[in-house]
């Protein structure tokens, strides 16, 4: 099919959101595909045989590898849409695609270490996490969003971390609502909207998974 | 009137990224030596004014804004000095596909970088493999074109020439050699020389690695 558009998805896969999210923004029609991440697809080896990871788009047979290149490429292959995901200003592209990065390099890691780990080394990730929370809600300010009016890249980036709150808090033991309200109040207004909604998990069930997954991983060590 | 200032420091490939950048694109600019790039202390106050978050060199200060990350000021420049030939391609799948290999060569070169000049054994030797193996990668993508960008030196050559002037480190110090190991790697790293934009800006490959030796000592690596 011309314009056939496969996702290579895992459900609890902040990433695979991001995907998802950019995807039902732009309302583009197309087929997930969940993937079983202890047993990989011959397709997803296929697509993305140097990183072997979720999120893959194909789109018309060609496969995109990496969730904030996908959506960029979503929003660059889908342009004469009324939904960009980045602003027209070279400059406010600029800023946008460094806040995404920098979520990019600092949440993921950082927040599995508080929900994966305990002792010294969770209390200086909770630090670390705090930092980078402080600096978003100062970047972030009294915008409606991150991009300001429009909805866009660095929301797509951040949102989905928002299913990891409920973990952060009982496994850390301190209250992201309580010292970030300005996060929090961002967050439940993008979940308002029916592409994050559809996209992010509840946080009890992410809850649930990644609890399993932390046993699993203290069983490998 | 157009003011263009890069921050930089001579042995950051991330730095002579935008360098070859602006020089392909004829953007004429004024560049700024930091004096030390390890200790915060020695920064200048614009670079730490310009980048407060990561107090890193490259920065590109364009009309007094500041952009930051070497791969989003090459999507400025781009985006805001258009020519005939771009140095992103226009085809979205291949945009995605240079920004990829970037981001794919960037983590490799994170991760097993410094353990090439720094570690010493099993970690060094560990090291050495995986950065040939991601050699041999980009070989394998370069295939039998000119240019990573096809017939024109684009993006993902910009990106990925600068880390060329550190392979006489590496090898010195690894006991390898690029060009057994890549040879088709070794002649896109010597066509790619022969373009003013490139050989203006990569330093010279030995005082590299004299430089290198300076920075072990500094921090008593041995």
């Amino acid at each position: 099919m011309a314009d056939e558009v496969v996702l290579l998805d895992f459900w609890p896969s902040p990433f695979g959101m991001r995907v998802r999210i950019a995807l039902a923004e732009k309302g583009i029609d197309y087929e997930g595909r969940e993937e079983d991440l202890s047993n990989k697809s011959p397709l997803l080896l296929k697509m993305n045989p140097v990183n072997k990871q979720i999120p893959v788009l194909i789109h018309k047979g060609r496969p995109i590898s990496e969730s904030l290149i996908i959506v960029q490429y979503i929003d660059e292959a889908w342009s004469n849409n009324k939904s960009p995901l980045l602003p027209s200003d070279p400059y406010q592209r600029a800023n946008a695609r460094f806040w995404a990065d920098y979520i990019d390099k600092k949440i993921y890691s950082t927040g599995r270490l508080v929900w994966g780990t305990t002792g010294e080394v969770q209390e200086k990730a909770k630090e670390e996490l705090r930092e980078s929370f402080r600096v978003l809600e100062k970047e972030l300010a009294e915008k409606t969003y991150f991009g300001g009016d429009m909805f866009g890249l660095v929301d797509v980036a951040l949102i989905p971390f928002y299913s990891w709150f409920y973990t952060l808090e009982t496994t850390a033991n301190f209250s992201i609502t309580e010292e970030f309200p300005r996060l929090v109040s961002w967050a439940k207004r993008c979940m308002q909207r029916d592409s994050v909604s559809n996209s992010v998990p509840d946080q009890y069930k992410i809850y649930d998974f990644l609890l399993d997954l932390k046993k699993k991983m203290h069983s490998i060590e | 009137m157009e003011e263009v200032v890069l921050l930089g420091f001579w042995t950051s490939p991330y730095v002579m990224r935008v360098k070859i950048a602006l020089l392909e694109k004829g953007i004429e600019f004024q560049y700024k030596e930091e004096r030390d790039v390890f200790e915060d202390k020695n920064k200048s106050e614009l670079l730490l004014e310009s980048n407060p978050i990561y107090k890193k060199v490259p920065v590109l200060i364009h009309n007094g804004k500041p952009i930051c990350e070497s791969l989003i000021i090459l999507e400025y420049i781009d985006e805001v000095w258009k020519q005939e030939q771009q140095l992103f391609s226009a085809d979205p799948y291949y945009r995605a596909k240079a920004r990829f290999w970037i981001d794919f060569f960037d983590k490799k070169t994170t991760t097993c970088g410094k353990k090439l000049w720094a570690n010493k054994g099993e970690d060094q030797d560990a090291a050495k493999r995986e950065f040939v193996e991601c050699l041999k990668l980009l070989e394998n993508e370069l295939g039998e074109k000119p240019y990573f960008g096809g017939d024109h030196f684009a993006l993902l050559d910009i990106a990925l020439i600068p880390i060329t002037c550190r392979f006489y480190t590496y090898e010195k110090l690894c006991k390898f050699s690029v060009e057994e190991e890549c040879p088709k790697f070794m002649e896109w790293v010597r066509r790619c020389n022969m373009r003013e934009s490139v050989s203006k800006t990569l330093p010279d490959p030995f005082k590299v690695f004299d430089f290198v030796l300076e920075v072990k000592k500094r921090f008593q690596i041995q």
